[in-house]
């Protein structure tokens, strides 16, 4: 049982907490997750750690209101507990002066990108973060994004806010523009693998962080696995960070919706209904 | 005095003549309808003995003078002592002698491989009749004490103000944990898991062994002091070295083989197609099936299981319970060779799981959306014994068939989990993974402050071995720690 200390809305739908955790705070460098779980028929889900103070023994979570499980925990209140909580999970990301970092992201992996972003700018990155979203009422985390970035772009599907187009132009724009040393991507799969495959074209080194399916993130049921340079890889233990252009995204996609009727069935059984 | 020297025990055996208890045929356990219990998934299979029938069983047992039953079980369960105490009615004397040698007898009772262990050297085996029925006694006896509300707890020496860490909570570390609270010691379990017990939770599913029965001894071992931390992993949440910065003298590791193993075949990744601890932990430990959890399980209408264990054996019945019309054993060696229990692969055939044995996946196909839907299956014939001293299968060339299939639980074993050693580089493993001990004291032979025992350091076991090594384990620290000071 973690107690949240307090709660934050980002937009309607992203939530920022803060929630004690002593040992992870301390435990914990960027690009580490935890999992928690919701009451006592809940699921186990991945949640990066956005942020952590030792000193006060807590950590940060942001989190997106997707399905079933994520809009229970936004449903939590300061001083309610969370059921579980375990962490830090996976390898943390490997940071360093890189020279110009471009961050794209989007969707569900906007709120796991705050943390790298700030990290990375940190250690002396020019950071050029690309938020997409389909419309602007879907854009989340811009101001957080701004002050941890040198510049941000907003892209959108129909051109409501930002500019109208992908995130692949976005960053596009930016590799024609500069030179860009390192390319960060976290998002829907569909996304990454078109960001990948633009980077490739332009030889830029490039980080996904990989958002799969999991259970138990310790390695023990391999819910998670996908193909990276033709081998078998857990994200939670050998990832959730990969080299890009040796990921199969194609295979991820297809597990990825593994669930999605139940997932949809759910949703609509649990959390639309009782409305 | 050895206590079968003891004038109630030379009346007992006078009572029946040992030709008339060589005679007398072996109880059958009661159980579950077959056709019901394949759609039911929370209710053991395996219902227990009646208290008369229980003597009736302890009635065979001759009391041997040398009891080779002993010599077949790991932790040398003194046997004939408690099936005697069991024969004259004295339930709660026959489980006390149970639990000086084993932490969990209503466990052991249940899920230990009897038939290639106690039962295999019964005296009845050489005269070519049925083994006394040791392990359904064993449950009896547990189970009895425990339902008649007089479970004891042990007594502990008063507090030293030692602490003593246990990484992991399955039958090593419970087993460990409780001598340890007995010596006084101050002993915390960690478990990285929600749930405390280990593979008896998530991995052994409740028609085999209920969870209430794990939970009795948890609460036993609560009574008796020992802290469980659960959600909270070693290596990774606190490493090994803070645990020593922190004042523990002593840290056993018990943290199992919990890293599953694939083919690495073709389509191994496809949706679907997932391991038996993936699919068990969805359903035990997260209680998937019901509509009440919001942990989603695909129910398989075609299921394919890869393996012969008691791990595939699990995974197939649940499947069955969960409403596969088709529910297959896919094995590559003959049924002979199957690792599981027998009892298990009775149980499953009677419940309608087909086996395909000598067989062996090559390749898993799929549909336009990435689900598997078919299984390309090699014909294995067998050639000569191998390392293990099993027939080992060998391919007939060009020998294959394709079955259909929806769903595919890949059980073909598991290595022990990485994670402590990656914590602790320096700490000394084989190259299978397991940590490297002195096997009379299960003491690392790297790092004298870590101790290890069961799956960790054996691979994929058993339950009675894994207790057997915390037990031993414990006594070992007791006595480094004592020896230190
Ligand atoms: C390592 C890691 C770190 C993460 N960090 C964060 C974080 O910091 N903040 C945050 O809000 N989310 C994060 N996520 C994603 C988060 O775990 C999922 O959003 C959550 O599991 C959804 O659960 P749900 O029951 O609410 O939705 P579900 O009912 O499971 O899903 C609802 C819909 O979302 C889709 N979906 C579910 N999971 C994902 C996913 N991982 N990627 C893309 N689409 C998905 C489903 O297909 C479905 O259409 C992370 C995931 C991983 C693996
Ligand atoms: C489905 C299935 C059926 C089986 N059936 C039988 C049977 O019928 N009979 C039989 O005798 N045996 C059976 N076995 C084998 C038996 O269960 C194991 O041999 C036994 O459980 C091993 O015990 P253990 O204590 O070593 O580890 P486990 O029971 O594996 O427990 C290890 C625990 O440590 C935790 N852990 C791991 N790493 C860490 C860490 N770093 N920090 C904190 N905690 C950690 C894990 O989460 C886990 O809870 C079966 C196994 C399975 C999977
Ligand atoms: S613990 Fe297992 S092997 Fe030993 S007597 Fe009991 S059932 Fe037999
Ligand atoms: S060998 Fe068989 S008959 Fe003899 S003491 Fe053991 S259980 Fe009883
Ligand atoms: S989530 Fe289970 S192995 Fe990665």
């Amino acid at each position: 049982m973690n107690k949240i200390i307090s709660k934050e809305y980002f937009s309607a739908n992203v939530v920022k907490f803060t929630v004690d955790a002593p040992l992870i705070a301390k435990a914990r460098r960027a690009g580490h997750f935890v999992i928690v779980r919701v009451g006592e028929k809940g699921e186990r889900i991945p949640l990066t750690i956005a942020d952590a103070d030792i000193s006060k023994g807590t950590i940060t979570l942001v989190v997106q209101r997707m399905g079933v499980s994520s809009t229970k925990l936004c449903a939590l209140e300061a001083g309610d507990y969370i059921t579980d909580l375990v962490g830090p999970l996976g390898k943390a990301t490997h940071i360093e002066n890189f020279g110009t970092v471009v961050c794209a992201c989007g969707g569900v992996g906007t709120a796991p990108m705050m943390p790298i972003v700030a990290a990375l700018k940190k250690a002396g990155n020019k950071v050029i973060t690309v938020i997409a979203a389909r419309t602007k009422d879907l854009v989340i985390l811009e101001e957080q994004m701004r002050e941890n970035s040198d510049e941000v772009i907003v892209m959108t599907d129909d051109g409501s806010y930002g500019n109208k187009g992908l995130v692949t132009n976005g960053v596009e724009a930016v590799i024609q523009r500069e030179k860009v040393d390192l390319c960060v991507t976290i998002g829907p799969a569909i996304m990454m693998k078109f960001v990948s495959l633009l980077t490739k074209k332009y030889d830029i080194p490039t980080v996904a962080s990989l958002n799969t399916i999991m259970v138990d993130g310790t390695g023990m049921c391999g819910a998670c696995r996908v193909t990276i340079g033709g081998k078998t890889k857990f994200v939670c233990v050998d990832g959730p960070e990969f080299d890009a252009h040796q990921v199969d995204f194609d295979e991820m996609l297809m597990r990825l919706g593994g669930y999605k009727d139940q997932e949809k069935e759910e949703m609509e059984r649990k959390i639309l209904h009782t409305k | 005095m050895n206590t079968r020297d003891e004038q109630w025990r030379v009346d007992l055996r006078a009572k029946i003549k040992a030709k008339d208890r060589t005679n007398l045929t072996r109880v059958q356990m009661p159980e579950l309808d077959a056709e019901y219990r394949s759609h039911i998934r929370n209710e053991e299979v395996n219902l227990g003995l009646t208290p008369a029938q229980a003597m009736a069983e302890a009635q065979r047992c001759l009391d041997c003078v040398n009891p080779t039953c002993m010599e077949g079980c790991p932790v040398s369960i003194k046997i004939p002592d408690f099936i005697k105490f069991i024969e004259t009615g004295e339930f709660l004397e026959a489980a006390k002698v149970l639990k000086m040698t084993s932490a969990l007898p209503a466990v052991c009772g249940r899920v230990c491989p009897q038939e290639r262990q106690c039962e295999e050297k019964c005296i009845h085996v050489k005269m070519k009749k049925e083994s006394v029925a040791i392990g359904h006694l064993e449950r009896f006896a547990a189970d009895f004490e425990r339902e008649s509300g007089q479970i004891s707890v042990p007594a502990t020496a008063p507090a030293n103000g030692i602490k003593i860490a246990v990484v992991g909570s399955g039958p090593a570390g419970l087993a460990f944990a409780g001598d340890m609270a007995k010596l006084g010691y101050e002993v915390v379990v960690f478990e990285a898991l929600h749930e405390i017990g280990g593979v008896l939770k998530y991995g052994i599913p409740e028609f085999r062994l209920p969870n209430k029965i794990v939970d009795v001894e948890i609460d036993n071992l609560k009574a008796m002091g020992v802290t469980f931390i659960n959600n909270c992993i070693i290596g990774k949440t606190i490493a090994i070295q803070e645990l020593e910065e922190n004042g523990y003298k002593g840290i056993f590791v018990a943290s199992g083989a919990g890293l599953p193993r694939f083919m690495n075949i073709k389509g191994e990744n496809l949706v679907g197609v997932m391991s038996s601890n993936e699919y068990l932990t969805r359903v035990n430990l997260m209680d998937a099936a019901n509509p009440e959890s919001d942990t989603p399980v695909y129910k398989g209408k075609k299921v394919a299981v890869i393996g012969g264990g008691n791990t595939a054996m699990d995974s197939v019945r649940t499947a069955r319970r969960l409403g596969a019309e088709k529910a297959i054993i896919v094995y590559r060696r003959s049924e002979e060779e199957m690792p599981a229990r027998l009892e298990e692969v009775k149980h499953a055939k009677e419940e309608g799981i087909e086996f395909l044995t000598l067989h062996n996946p090559i390749e898993y196909i799929g549909n336009e959306t990435g689900r598997v839907t078919q299984m390309v299956l090699q014909l294995m014939e067998l050639g000569e014994p191998d390392a293990s001293g099993r027939r080992s299968p060998v391919e007939i060339p060009g020998k294959t068939r394709i079955v259909d299939v929806d769903e595919v639980i890949v059980s073909v074993g598991v290595s022990p989990n990485p994670l402590i050693k990656q914590s602790v580089p320096e700490l000394e493993t084989t190259k299978w993974g397991t940590l490297v001990v002195n096997q009379d004291t299960m003491q690392s032979v790297s790092l004298p402050i870590i101790f290890a025992g069961g799956d960790i350091v054996r691979g994929g076991a058993t339950v009675i071995l894994a207790m057997g090594d915390g037990r031993r384990a414990a006594k070992a620290m007791d006595e480094w720690i004592k020896n230190k000071s």
